[in-house]
């Protein structure tokens, strides 16, 4: 019965994915029903209304990346959010905190399995929307959409992580999700290209990290985005290494977890 | 021998409170070692700083001579801790529970093992049953087989039995026993005094933080305890009355330090012409011990002795 190194840590995304997968029909379908509401509704409502990179895109094919994204963004939060405020609430926590995993290893299977869980939604609401805008099956780069996708919930899988290791009751982690990540997607550009938007906004807009992540997934698929892609890389890139360190800190510290 | 686990000068608060004021001791490899204490005593909170779950202000603590904070990785291999809240996973079945148990420490292929756990505590037949449909008792069986997938030398039982029926916990005792035998060391805390008494080997009492006993289970018994006589006679001798523990309907319970005092109690009965009716010498047992030492208000210098 030897132990085999980093099977730990694996064991833990494993478990992480074997959650969300056990409950697929709240996890994966509910929110991939959800973006097709979304876009059911926006598209009929604005379609004819709205014009978006002056006039070189549809406006329904325009929203179904920003819809992917946000999927991608909102569940790879809730994963993380939600599995580990539900085990320090059952007290079920212990079991991950009395084997010898480090803090990296924790980060790594946490992070990874939201990760999963949001890329798996979003490639759902991606299948499911395709039938309103088929043009978008051929993506011209397909690697920048990638690299905007992990990041992007890579990102929000810590912020997840950190906003479970701080609340002490889920009204704490509902009001992170509904007073920060909701704001922060919705105003973001996903319903809209932010060149619509008076100067002041759009200079705000600038500020949110989301509109970044948003913008260059969206290069992705049609080679145009409201700010260079390799700029919002560099700003995600970025916010993801140092959101990161905060996140392996509060790990090795110990703060809330071990205490 | 290496000792199993070493703790020296922990200290750790909650705010104002000293939940542990100074604690040191070693529970030597091999042994079944008991940790007693009323509610509140710091048992859970010494647990806690050895499995890594908190963190000590100051002091040390080491399980097989590694550091518990700077060589987490041996010292977490090296123990199982049963929790005493009856904490489970609902997504999982019992099976899954312990394969995932097993992952954590990086073992795969645990099936043979997983099924003997499963046999040991009487789980076979729930062994694909959703953790959510147990009852305590089953689910208390599951926490017991988490804490041992991995086969540590070391395994702390925090209140293992409290809330389970008689049944289980005499095959629990007996598995646990079996471990013991088989070389593990075992460190348990309960309520259950008669349980303590019946298994352990060495008893460290723990009140206010502090440890105020700590000796072989027979040391504990006759350095505190002493013995009762249980006399049914018309009265007791006058220089024996401040030795009466408690008396109903002409039955005395006189308290003896050691076996020869018996002697002077039967020439006191003698000398006064009192014709002894019944006369029974019982032992003391643990429980008696325990409240003698809590309900003492501070450490007296008699404990301080039995503190080593």
């Amino acid at each position: 019965m030897k132990p085999i190194a980093g099977a730990g840590w694996l064991t833990l995304l494993y478990k992480e994915m074997l959650r969300f997968w056990k409950v697929s029909f709240q996890t994966i379908l509910a929110p991939v029903l959800t973006a097709l509401l979304y876009l059911l509704i926006f598209s009929h409502v604005l379609e004819t209304h709205v014009s978006v990179f002056g006039g070189k895109v549809s406006y329904t094919a325009f929203l179904v990346p920003g819809l992917v994204m946000m999927s991608v963004l909102q569940n790879a939060f809730a994963n993380t959010s939600s599995s580990l405020m539900q085990s320090k609430m059952n007290g079920n926590l212990i079991f991950i905190l009395l084997p010898p995993l480090s803090p990296l290893e924790l980060f790594a299977a946490y992070v990874l399995g939201a990760m999963v869980r949001g890329l798996v939604v979003g490639v759902g609401v991606f299948v499911v929307t395709l039938f309103f805008a088929p043009s978008l099956l051929v993506l011209p780069h397909p690697v920048w959409a990638l690299a905007f996708a992990l990041l992007g919930s890579a990102i929000l899988g810590t912020l997840g992580l950190v906003a479970a290791i701080w609340a002490e009751k889920f009204d704490q982690i509902s009001a992170f999700q509904n007073f920060v990540v909701v704001p922060l997607t919705f105003l973001s550009g996903v319903f809209y290209s932010i060149h619509s938007l008076p100067p002041f906004w759009q200079a705000l807009s600038r500020f949110n990290p989301f509109f970044y992540m948003i913008d260059g997934f969206r290069f992705g698929f049609f080679g145009l985005s409201d700010v260079s892609p390799s700029t919002s890389l560099a700003i995600v890139a970025g916010c993801a290494l140092l959101l990161s360190l905060l996140t392996l800190a509060l790990l090795r510290s110990g703060w809330k977890l071990r205490n | 021998m290496a000792l199993a686990v070493e703790v020296a000068n922990v200290v750790r608060c909650f705010g104002s409170v000293r939940a542990l004021d100074g604690v040191s001791l070693d529970v030597e490899a091999g042994e079944f070692f008991g940790l007693l204490g009323p509610n509140g005593a710091g048992k859970t909170t010494l647990i806690s700083i050895i499995a890594g779950l908190t963190r000590a202000d100051s002091g040390t603590a080491r399980v097989l001579g590694n550091d518990v904070v700077a060589d987490y990785r041996k010292t977490r291999r090296a123990l199982g801790v049963v929790p005493q809240e009856l904490v489970f996973d609902p997504f999982f079945t019992v099976r899954e529970t312990l394969t995932i148990q097993s992952g954590y420490f990086g073992i795969r292929d645990n099936g043979p093992w997983i099924d003997e756990i499963l046999h040991h505590l009487d789980l076979v037949s729930k062994a694909n049953a959703n953790m959510r449909s147990l009852s305590g008792g089953m689910k208390r069986r599951v926490l017991v087989g988490q804490a041992l997938v991995h086969k540590p030398p070391v395994i702390v039982l925090d209140e293992p039995t409290a809330g389970v029926d008689v049944e289980l916990r005499q095959s629990l005792w007996k598995f646990i026993r079996k471990l013991n035998r088989d070389g593990h060391t075992i460190i348990l805390t309960t309520h259950y005094l008669e349980e303590a008494e019946a298994l352990c080997g060495r008893i460290a009492m723990l009140k206010a933080g502090k440890v105020v006993a700590l000796d072989t289970k027979q040391n504990l018994l006759s350095r505190f305890a002493g013995l009762t006589v249980r006399l049914v006679a018309e009265r007791v001798p006058a220089a024996w009355q401040p030795r009466v523990l408690r008396q109903d309907a002409g039955i005395f319970f006189i308290g003896l330090d050691r076996y020869g005092d018996l002697e002077a109690l039967l020439a006191a009965l003698r000398s006064e012409g009192i014709a002894i009716d019944e006369l029974a010498l019982q032992e003391a047992d643990l429980e008696d011990v325990f409240l003698k030492i809590m309900s003492a208000s501070g450490p007296s210098a008699r404990m301080q002795e039995a503190v080593r």
